[in-house]
């Protein structure tokens, strides 16, 4: 491992990811002691870009596992083609094959469905598995995933033990809706991801949203940083801010200052319900340009 | 740490090792939980690039030994408090509040170019790390039991007047707690009728009719179970009643694997963990700890409000049943009240109000904070004693 910190940081950056330095550390670790990253925070701070920028910095595919109540092995690791197997059996009935041929053949990897975390496994180059919100998934589901985040491998009764051809970069994400257990989170390393600062976040919308103007970009972070202070149902995330500051660059805003009529008209960007839309009046919004511009 | 010998990064010396030793004892004292693999792997980064440069290492090592958000808030207290033997407490460290070294903040750039703007500038150069200063709070304020710090007294829950009460309302519990259970099935549920075909269990089944399908296998939703989130009222005037109300909330959280577990009084306290130990002595005392205040006054909105706040979205979903256990005496305005419990009820499946003062004979909801409160609730039910506790169970094992 010849990379350091600020490379992965810089690397990052290039692929649409502005790290700090906790985050390009725990991605360095996870290369250098194969343990997967959980990633903690509320939800839109960027948690899963992470793992989107990760794989287009390794320049490899990123698959991923999206979890969600109910989510179970065949769903998230194999399930074999039931319709075809039938479909094959009632091909060979009148061919005279004996019955442990006809099985092997059904029975065969031709006939397995791959479902993304035995497809991670089998790749030649390591991919990204991307395991999102896995605090939405069963304690069940989380405890198969164990087995496989520590040995990577995947046993399937008919076929035997799928052993890892090459081990993939895991990273896991988590808003906190069910505590995890102490097992997987002693298995991964641990990240908890913030709001950015006013300026980490001006530099994310200068990296996503073209065309706009740094002073305009740090304007808009800070005016987010001062509104996720007030007592809101919903706090905006970091794709929000990208929203916003997109609609205002569209509308023609230079100054926020300048443009405060236009400011408090498109905060329907930013608030997601409708107590925070009558929390933040007029007032509220001059209060918070006040500060900022 | 500043004083890491660069020559032993091939063989780290035994005395480092012992240091490193020590600092995962004190991260276990600290209530880390943290392995031997993890040590082991902190060997491997001791011995890696990164020990040359302390920073560094204190942030790998922040990663590799913290597995949750209150671990990664303490972290640097405890590292300094080891390494650099200082006792002092650090501020919060959170992704975002540093950069990566030798790149400027933008700010900087900004300025570099000539365009600072007086307007701009203003409070905004200030370190990430004083943010919290205005607000009071730390970036996150959600740590839990914020009030352990809060020197009111303490309380003492072993002093509960009739033991064999006790017990049997320990008991009842369970059983209410069994009742409202909905075993949890590891697979879908098998089902004549639905919207997937088992595949796997209907060839499984042509099996007997020479393999013709003729039984048709559907899967169905599996039933999910109920969660039970518990608001107990621990003020003065509930003093009577806090001692056996703590047994049953303990009996539920034993019995219950989704159920979690909130006492207030002028403020919030969340208990699940100390009350998830099985004993139950030693459960009340870790709760008696963590509940200093208890017997004070009630503000029963504000608990509310912080309660919706900062722990509803973690804790409920639809289907939630919240119990609140309060006679419903609040010092807060009654609007207060009355607005956070209709924010409660829009996310949950049921509120059940259980008021010990609702037994007593003549007794008519009539305080300000009742009557706001009382349009929003499911059930309005006695639990003045344990008959009243039991005349619950089948209300709630409808649930």
């Amino acid at each position: 491992m010849t990379q350091t910190k600020d490379q992965i940081a810089l690397q990052l950056a290039e692929a649409g990811y502005i790290a700090d330095e906790g985050l390009a550390t725990a991605l360095l670790l996870t290369g250098m002691l194969g343990r997967p990253l959980l990633l903690e925070g509320e939800a839109g701070v960027g948690k899963t870009e992470v793992a989107k920028a990760l794989a287009r910095l390794e320049d490899t595919e990123l698959i991923r596992l999206q979890c969600y109540e109910g989510l179970d092995r065949s769903d998230a690791i194999y399930e074999w083609n039931y319709q075809r197997q039938l479909l094959a059996i009632k091909a060979r009935e009148g061919s005279g094959a004996d019955a442990e041929s006809v099985e092997e053949a059904v029975f065969s990897e031709k006939y397995l469905l791959e479902r993304p975390l035995l497809a991670a496994i089998r790749k030649e180059t390591p991919p990204v598995l991307l395991i999102d919100e896995i605090d939405r998934a069963d304690e069940e589901f989380e405890a198969f995933l164990l087995e496989i985040l520590s040995d990577y491998q995947v046993s399937i009764p008919e076929l035997g033990t799928v052993a890892a051809v090459s081990v993939p970069r895991v990273v896991l994400t988590s808003n906190g809706t069910r505590e995890l257990s102490d097992a997987l989170r002693r298995r991964c390393l641990y990240h908890y991801v913030d709001y950015p600062t006013p300026d980490r976040e001006a530099r994310i919308l200068l990296n996503r949203v073209d065309g706009l103007d740094a002073k305009l970009a740090l304007q808009i972070a800070e005016l987010m940083g001062k509104l996720r202070k007030e007592d809101l149902v919903k706090v905006p995330g970091v794709a929000e801010t990208i929203d916003w500051a997109a609609a205002l660059l569209g509308l023609g805003v230079k100054n926020l200052a300048e443009g405060r009529e236009l400011v408090f008209d498109t905060l329907s960007c930013v608030l997601k319900t409708r107590e925070d839309s009558a929390r933040v009046t007029r007032d509220v919004t001059d209060r918070l340009l006040g500060k900022v511009a | 740490m500043t004083a890491l010998p660069l020559e032993t990064r091939e063989d780290i010396g035994a005395v480092l090792r012992l240091r490193l030793a020590g600092f995962v004892r004190s991260l276990r004292d600290s209530g880390f939980k943290v392995g031997l693999a993890e040590t082991q792997d902190a060997l491997v980064l001791l011995r890696s690039r990164l020990s040359g440069r302390p920073a560094s290492l204190r942030t790998a090592y922040r990663s590799l030994f913290c597995g949750r958000l209150s671990d990664w808030q303490r972290f640097d207290e405890v590292f300094d408090a080891y390494w650099l033997g200082r006792g002092v407490k650090s501020g919060v460290k959170v992704s975002g509040s540093s950069r990566a070294k030798g790149m400027k903040t933008l700010r900087e750039l900004v300025d570099a170019r000539g365009q600072r703007q007086e307007t701009i500038a203003g409070d905004v150069e200030r370190q990430p790390g004083e943010e919290d200063e205005d607000t009071g709070e730390t970036p996150s304020g959600r740590r839990e039991g914020a009030s352990i710090a809060e020197n009111l007294g303490q309380v003492d829950f072993r002093h509960i007047q009739d033991p064999d009460a006790l017990k049997k309302a320990h008991e009842l519990a369970e059983r209410l707690a069994r009742s409202m259970r909905v075993r949890l099935t590891r697979r879908d549920r098998q089902k004549r009728k639905g919207p997937r075909l088992d595949l796997r269990r209907t060839i499984r089944h042509s099996i007997a009719h020479g393999g013709m399908p003729l039984e048709l296998i559907h899967k169905g939703p599996r039933e999910r179970q109920l969660r039970l989130v518990v608001l107990l009222d621990a003020s003065g005037s509930m003093n009577n009643y806090t001692g056996v109300f703590t047994r049953f909330v303990h009996g539920i959280l034993d019995n219950f694997r989704e159920a979690e577990a909130f006492l207030f009084h002028t403020r919030l306290v969340h208990v699940s963990s100390a009350l998830s130990e099985r004993d139950a002595g030693r459960a009340l005392d870790r709760m008696g700890l963590m509940a200093q205040g208890v017997g004070g006054g009630t503000k029963i909105g504000e608990a509310l409000a912080d309660f919706n706040r900062w722990h509803a979205a973690r804790v409920l979903h639809s289907r939630t049943c919240v119990m609140i256990l309060s006679d419903g005496y609040d010092t807060c305005p009654p609007d207060i009240l009355g607005a956070e419990m209709a924010r409660l009820r829009r996310r949950c499946r049921r509120i059940v109000w259980l008021n010990p003062m609702l037994g007593w004979e003549g007794y008519e909801p009539a305080t300000a904070g009742m009557q706001a409160a009382l349009p929003h609730v499911d059930l309005f039910a006695p639990a003045h004693n344990l008959d009243s506790l039991a005349a619950l169970e089948p209300y709630l094992a409808r649930l």
